[in-house]
Parts: structure tokens; C-alpha cells; sequence
């Protein structure tokens, strides 16, 4: 009997592991077939590898770029500005949201700017910023902050309203002030609402800075694709598509290692 | 006998848009030192806006409350553990917030910890505790800060049965091992009984003090012993008649 029941949690353990397996290498060979598909294409004619490049010309594209020393400047601007628009929309997030908190008829009061702002499309407003600061750096910041800012002190302010009231109860049964009630409980129940936040944020600033690099900028790789697009160099376009897949990742993949190691339950 | 908290013509309503609801009406009743009283009455008769007027969470409208609301500890229906912090850390929460960690009242803790059967749970989670071990914990949360008076709001109510009548035994015995004064809310007309030393009776909405039944059992009784003595059964019927008046119009 006992060894029964240990084959079949052998044959359970076995084909979990072989779900696993077969979804990472599916994974894999998708990307692959598409990249062989996307060179064959090209080097046969079937699509016109001017407009639509080929990894091997992208590679070729890619290598120029770093020889020259343009490539990491244009990540590294675009990379600093998303990260900078990040930290300033988290740093504003919190202390708009604990203050409309502690204050509820101003909340009730800014809601229906809140949500009209939150609706708005970002990208008209870009031009205006550009008009009014400058093409700097700063607008660019600015950009990707409007885009995700308004967002996510809605739903935090969402999940603090939603704490449970017992518990608040619990903090003033024992003789405990407002604050209390805010860094024992509130923000603690908030910490995974506050990263579910910050890993839709995280790409939406990326967004943003891109929306303000297409339009008032000299470097990154918004201006990579929009100059690329202007003088015919695709690659150049795609490659900083590419480019973009990959930070997008990357910056969720660090925000989910952070996430796994400050969420527990 | 002391008196560590008198009601005398207390009046509470809540208001909204819609009006005026009167919850309580001319409330009078005391607790003794070391006495443990339980408040029944009918679902929404306002027993917990009566807890929470004696925690000082709301004020009366008329009559006066007298009693030290800085001893009082409160335990509600769910244990309410926060789930971010280890056994030890949400027990230490009532001392941490009152600025009262220190290493005698630590050890306090930890003593409590190691009575009541969490101590070599004190570094898990609430979530790897079964409900009745958690409950202990928070009434041990409770505890610690020293309160004089407990107020118990549906305590066990979020339990199984089972697990149910082995807490209730387990709290009622730790409130006495403690000497503590206690009120507990409840509708239960069993647990009542088992647990008091009185029970007060209230009408429903707008609630007042309708009847006091004082419960004489075997001091050396636990709350599940109580359960099969002939008294049990002629209160529950005293109790229940009393009830069923109340709800029939």
C-alpha cells in the first residue's frame, strides 16, 4: 500500500516536472523559430529586409553601435530617466495617498480630479510639458511620472481604505494614536498592494519616457526610433525596440526578486 | 466586592442621513473585581456599541460610564494576528505601541508564551497556527499590556464547535488563573452559562438591561464540566424562556 501510494506521488512529481520542462522549452523554441523564420524571410525575399531588418543585420547594427560608443549612452539616459520617473512616482505616490488618508473630505473633494487625470491620455499632455519646461531631461521625467502618478494613488488609496477596520480597532483597543494605525497596520497589509502597484508602474514610466523622448529629446532610445524612422535606418528602430523588450523585463524580473523577498505569508 | 466599572442611565444613538436610530437606552449595570459577566441579547441589540462604550472608542450621549478605560483589554471576534509579523512580534504589538517594551515586561511575555503552550511557536506565522492556538495568542497579545478589565466580543464565534468549546475552556480558565475582571458578548445562551458568573440580559433594539441572572456553580468547575451539572440545565431554561420573551412580540 505504501509503496503504491509512493509510485503514484513519483508519477505526480514526474509529470509536474515534465509540464515545467515542456513550458520553458516551448518557450524557447518559439523565440527561436521566430528569429530563424525572420532571417530565412529576409534572405529569401519573401519580406524586404530594408523595412523590416533580419537579427543578423540588427546584430551587425547592434555591434557598429556599441563600437562607436552611442548605444550604452542612449539605454543608459533612457534606463536613467525611467528609474528617476519611477522613484519620484512611488516617493509621490506614498505621501499623496497617506495624506488623502489621514484627510478624507480632501480626498472626497480631489476624487473627480484624480479620476479625470488618471484618463487622461498622457501624450497630449507631453507636448505642452515640452512647451513649458524646456526639452531637457526634467520634461522627460515629468512625462513618465503623469503617466503612472495618478494611477497608482488610486489604487493605493483603494487598499488603504480597504484595510480592515477590526484591525484598526485592534490598534486603538490598545491606546494606539493615528499613527500607530498607519505604520503598524495600513502600510504593512498595503506592502503587497504597494508592489503589485509598482510592477504595473515600472512599465507604464517606461512609457512615458519614451512618449517624451519621441518628442523633445536629443538622446535615447525613443529619439533612437523616431530619428531612425525619419532617415530610413529600421534597424536602428527595431533594434531599439528590441532593446526596450529587454529592459522591460529585466526591470520586472528585479522588481519580482524584491517583491518575493519582502512579501511573505 | 470593588466595582472596577459602573454603567448608570446610559444612552447611545447612532445618527444618519436617514435619522435617528436609539441603540441603548437607560443602561445600568456594574462589574466587580475578578468577576466575570456576560452580556446576551438578540442579533443587532447593540451589545457591540456597548463594548465599544466602554472602551472609550465612542461616548455616551447621556448617563455617566465610570471606570479606567487605560486598563482595559480588548479581544474581538476574529484573533485579527497580523500575518507580517511572527507570533512573538504580534504579541509584543499592545507593549510596543505603548512604549512599554521593556526586558521585565518582555519576559512577561515570554512567560505567558511558555504557560499557555505557544512558546515554541513563538517564531511562526499565524497562518502555520490552528484557530484555537491563535486565539490564545491574542488573548496572550491582550494580556501582556496588564489590563484589569477584558472585554471579549464574540470571541469564539470564527471557530468550529469542537475547537470552539476547547477555547472557550481554555480562556475562561487563563482569565481566572489571571484574576482578571472580564465581559463577554455573545448569543450563545450555552457558552453563557458555562463561562459567567452573571449574565445580563438585554431587550432588543434600543437595548436596555431587562433581566440579571446571577450563576452560582462549583468554584473548582471548568466551563465543559459546568456543561453536565443539573444547574446548567435549569439556567438554560431560565435563560432561554427570559430570551424567548424578548424576541416574541
Amino acid at each position: 500500500m505504501y509503496s503504491h501510494n509512493l509510485s503514484a506521488q513519483d508519477l505526480y512529481m514526474r509529470r509536474q516536472k515534465h509540464t515545467k520542462i515542456l513550458v520553458r522549452v516551448m518557450q524557447y523554441v518559439i523565440l527561436i523559430l521566430f528569429l530563424a523564420l525572420w532571417e530565412l524571410s529576409a534572405r529569401l525575399g519573401w519580406i524586404d529586409s530594408f523595412i523590416f531588418s533580419s537579427p543578423s543585420k540588427l546584430v551587425t547594427c547592434c555591434k557598429t553601435l556599441l563600437a562607436n560608443g552611442d548605444l550604452p549612452g542612449h539605454i543608459g539616459i533612457t534606463l536613467l530617466e525611467t528609474v528617476a520617473s519611477f522613484a519620484l512616482v512611488i516617493g509621490f505616490t506614498l505621501l499623496v495617498t497617506v495624506l488623502l488618508w489621514l484627510n478624507k473630505p480632501l480626498s472626497k473633494i480631489l476624487e473627480p480630479y484624480l479620476v479625470v487625470l488618471n484618463s487622461l491620455p498622457k501624450s497630449a499632455l507631453a507636448p505642452l510639458l515640452i512647451v513649458w519646461l524646456g526639452a531637457n531631461y526634467k520634461t522627460i521625467i515629468l512625462t513618465g511620472v503623469s503617466v503612472a502618478v495618478f494611477g497608482s494613488i488610486l489604487n493605493l488609496y483603494t487598499g488603504f481604505m480597504e484595510t480592515s477596520p477590526d484591525k484598526i480597532k485592534l490598534i486603538r483597543a490598545l491606546h494606539g494614536s493615528t499613527a500607530h494605525v498607519l505604520f503598524k497596520v495600513v502600510l504593512p497589509a498595503n506592502i503587497p498592494n504597494l508592489f503589485s502597484i509598482m510592477k504595473v508602474n515600472i512599465g507604464l514610466c517606461l512609457v512615458g519616457v519614451i512618449i517624451g523622448e519621441f518628442i523633445g529629446s536629443k538622446c535615447g532610445l525613443g529619439y533612437m526610433i523616431i530619428y531612425g524612422s525619419q532617415v530610413f535606418k529600421l534597424d536602428w528602430v527595431i533594434l531599439s525596440i528590441l532593446i526596450l523588450c529587454i529592459i522591460a523585463m529585466l526591470l520586472y524580473f528585479l522588481l519580482g526578486r524584491l517583491e518575493k523577498r519582502f512579501v511573505r505569508e | 466586592m470593588k466595582n472596577i466599572l459602573e454603567f448608570r442611565h446610559v444612552d447611545y444613538s447612532y445618527h444618519s442621513m436617514s435619522g435617528e436610530v436609539l441603540a441603548l437606552s437607560n443602561i445600568n449595570f456594574t462589574v466587580g473585581e475578578k468577576e466575570f459577566l456576560v452580556i446576551v441579547g438578540p442579533s443587532g441589540c447593540g451589545k457591540s456599541t456597548l463594548l465599544d462604550l466602554i472602551f472609550g472608542l465612542i461616548k455616551p450621549e447621556s448617563g455617566e460610564i465610570y471606570g479606567e478605560q487605560s486598563s482595559i483589554g480588548y479581544m474581538l471576534q476574529k484573533d485579527h494576528l497580523f500575518g507580517w509579523r511572527s507570533i512573538e512580534k504580534n504579541i509584543l504589538l499592545g507593549l510596543e505601541i505603548q512604549h512599554k517594551l521593556t526586558p521585565e515586561t518582555k519576559s512577561y511575555a515570554t512567560a505567558l508564551l511558555k504557560k499557555y503552550g505557544l512558546y515554541d511557536f513563538r517564531n511562526k506565522r499565524p497562518s502555520e497556527l490552528s484557530g484555537g492556538m491563535r486565539q490564545r495568542a491574542a488573548l496572550i497579545r491582550t494580556l501582556v499590556t496588564c489590563p484589569n478589565l477584558l472585554l471579549l466580543d464574540e470571541p469564539f464565534s470564527a471557530l468550529d464547535y469542537q475547537t470552539r468549546l476547547n477555547v472557550a475552556e481554555d480562556i475562561g480558565s487563563i482569565i481566572r488563573q489571571e484574576e482578571k475582571s472580564a465581559i463577554l458578548v455573545t448569543h450563545d445562551l450555552s457558552e453563557a452559562i458555562s463561562m459567567g458568573d452573571r449574565i445580563v440580559i438585554l431587550s432588543p433594539r434600543p437595548a436596555t438591561v431587562v433581566h440579571m441572572i446571577d450563576l452560582h456553580f462549583d468554584s473548582a468547575l471548568t466551563s465543559i464540566e459546568r456543561r453536565e451539572t443539573d444547574e446548567f440545565k435549569h439556567y438554560f431554561s431560565e435563560l432561554w424562556k427570559e430570551m424567548n420573551q424578548l424576541v416574541q412580540p
